[in-house]
């Protein structure tokens, strides 16, 4: 079960959290759609059966979708960032090492501090820890392939792990998906809350990847594709690549438009 | 041309693949790596409400239920308020309740469950008082961006009648798939709310 949060801080504490607004007024930008992948994507087969086919419900924000969750440094382990060393049974998993960090922030680039951001992923063979991952490649056994990590004061966030190889899936015949680690994030409010996938740069298999295929719009995919950072690398040991994620802006409101009564 | 305005585009959403529970509930997958897990049970001993438990299957167009869905629930607690520091509504904050939670359905029989409590009413816009209701958040193999519903009561008939929300629905037929149905089993309390992705009884879901 969750271990029970903190009570939440007091009005004193929340001011020195600048993504806890201390406004009434507040609601995030209309989520633009054109930049995400439709519901309903043929090329992705799964999508055809579980896509909502009428029309979703326009809602102004209220409180129940400006607030969400908050966690704690309490609630994380101290190798919870570390994919290398977080399953290691008796020596490192195999595979190219690499860093990946970056910075959480939203579309008005302020930063999402003290944020949870959680990752998963194939080991370097292309094959998941999970029972319904049949792919013939190995299993790592010093590799599990999750993790997690809170983005510090101002937004950033950083793992290190080994990077993770292609692997076949049943969409066509002969589909492969991409090298990816995949991410879930939070920010501040319950509809900033996203998942998606990271994919490494000079990667082939990412304009024939029907998931990726998915998102309508070529600068929106770019945008998953996280550079080679050998500034960020560490010299005769770890690779880099960098990964910012975007969430939704909030708006202040400027004329009274309050989401809650007095 | 003109003037630049410079925000930042938010980053595309991807679907959460098969494999969602290794990343988000090790724990349900029969995979112990984590010290702390994020569960379905929301309570503790001391959180003030009635317990509740919450079940349902997510089902997809053609009927069947989708046995690879992870859900997220996000509530005010019994006096309805959110522990967020964004509410600054007259009720109590309850230290015991975070109220959030996350689930997978199980693989054999699609089935999701939370423990809870059920939530108080939370004041909306133009302060219009909200029905209690508990904020879905549904992701999934096939689900390319994930999908916001909310949970309400079908003991809160009144209530709900005057929600703002549920009054957004045009077709009043539609509002019933947002109900969950409260029953007694062995003495708890279970609401039964099932998300239909997409054909009859279609559940709404919500671009917010
Ligand atoms: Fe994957």
């Amino acid at each position: 079960m969750n271990i029970q949060p903190k009570p939440f801080p007091d009005e004193a504490e929340s001011a020195r959290h600048p993504f806890l607004p201390a406004i009434d007024a507040v609601e995030f930008y209309q989520r633009d759609r054109a930049m995400h992948p439709p519901a309903y994507a043929p090329g992705y087969k799964t999508s055809i059966s579980r896509s909502p086919r009428r029309a979703l419900l326009a809602l102004q924000n209220s409180l129940s979708e400006i607030t969400g969750p908050v966690f704690g440094h309490n609630e994380i382990g101290l190798l919870d960032n570390d994919l290398i060393r977080n399953y290691a049974k008796d020596r490192d998993p195999i595979g190219e090492r690499i860093i990946v960090h970056g910075q959480v922030l939203d579309e008005n680039r302020r930063p999402a501090p003290h944020t949870l951001v959680e990752f998963w992923q194939a080991n370097a063979a292309g094959r998941y820890r999970h029972k319904n991952d049949t792919y013939l490649a190995p299993i790592d056994p010093n590799f599990g392939g999750c993790g997690r990590a809170l983005t510090d004061e101002n937004g950033y966030y950083y793992f290190r792990t080994v990077k993770p190889g292609p692997y076949p899936w049943r969409n066509y015949v002969n589909s492969w998906r991409p090298a990816h680690i995949h991410f879930s994030v939070f920010g501040s409010g319950f509809v900033q809350r996203l998942i998606t996938q990271m994919y490494f740069e000079g990667d082939p298999l990412i304009k024939i990847c029907p998931i990726v295929n998915t998102i309508p719009d070529q600068s929106a995919i770019e945008r998953l594709i996280a550079p080679l950072d050998i500034n960020a690398s560490v010299p005769a040991d770890t690779l880099a690549y960098r990964f910012d994620i975007v969430l939704r802006g909030r708006r202040s409101t400027l004329f009274e438009n309050r989401l809650e009564g007095n | 041309m003109t003037q630049a305005l410079g925000y930042l585009k938010e980053t595309a959403s991807q679907t959460a693949g098969p494999y969602v529970h290794i990343g988000l509930i090790p724990h349900m997958a029969g995979f112990d790596i984590f010290q702390n897990n994020f569960g379905n049970v929301l309570v503790g001993a001391d959180t003030k409400g009635e317990r509740i438990t919450i079940e349902g299957r997510v089902i997809d167009g053609t009927g069947v239920p989708v046995s690879d869905a992870l859900l997220e629930i996000w509530q005010a607690n019994a006096d309805g308020r959110y522990n967020h520091a964004a509410d600054r509504q007259k009720g109590a904050l309850d230290p015991d309740f975070r109220g959030w939670g996350r689930t997978g359905a199980e693989f054999k029989t699609g089935l999701y469950t939370f423990e809870t409590i059920k939530p108080g009413a939370v004041t909306g816009r133009h302060k219009r008082m909200m029905a209690p209701h508990i904020n879905f958040w549904i992701v999934a193999r096939g689900i390319n961006i994930g999908l916001h519903t909310r949970m309400y009561f079908s003991d809160e008939q009144a209530a709900n009648e005057a929600d703002p929300v549920l009054n957004l629905i045009e077709q009043k037929t539609r509002r019933s798939t947002l109900i969950a149905n409260r029953s007694e089993r062995g003495g708890n309390v279970v609401y039964t709310f099932d998300i239909v992705l997409q054909g009859d009884g279609e559940t709404v879901f919500f671009d917010i």
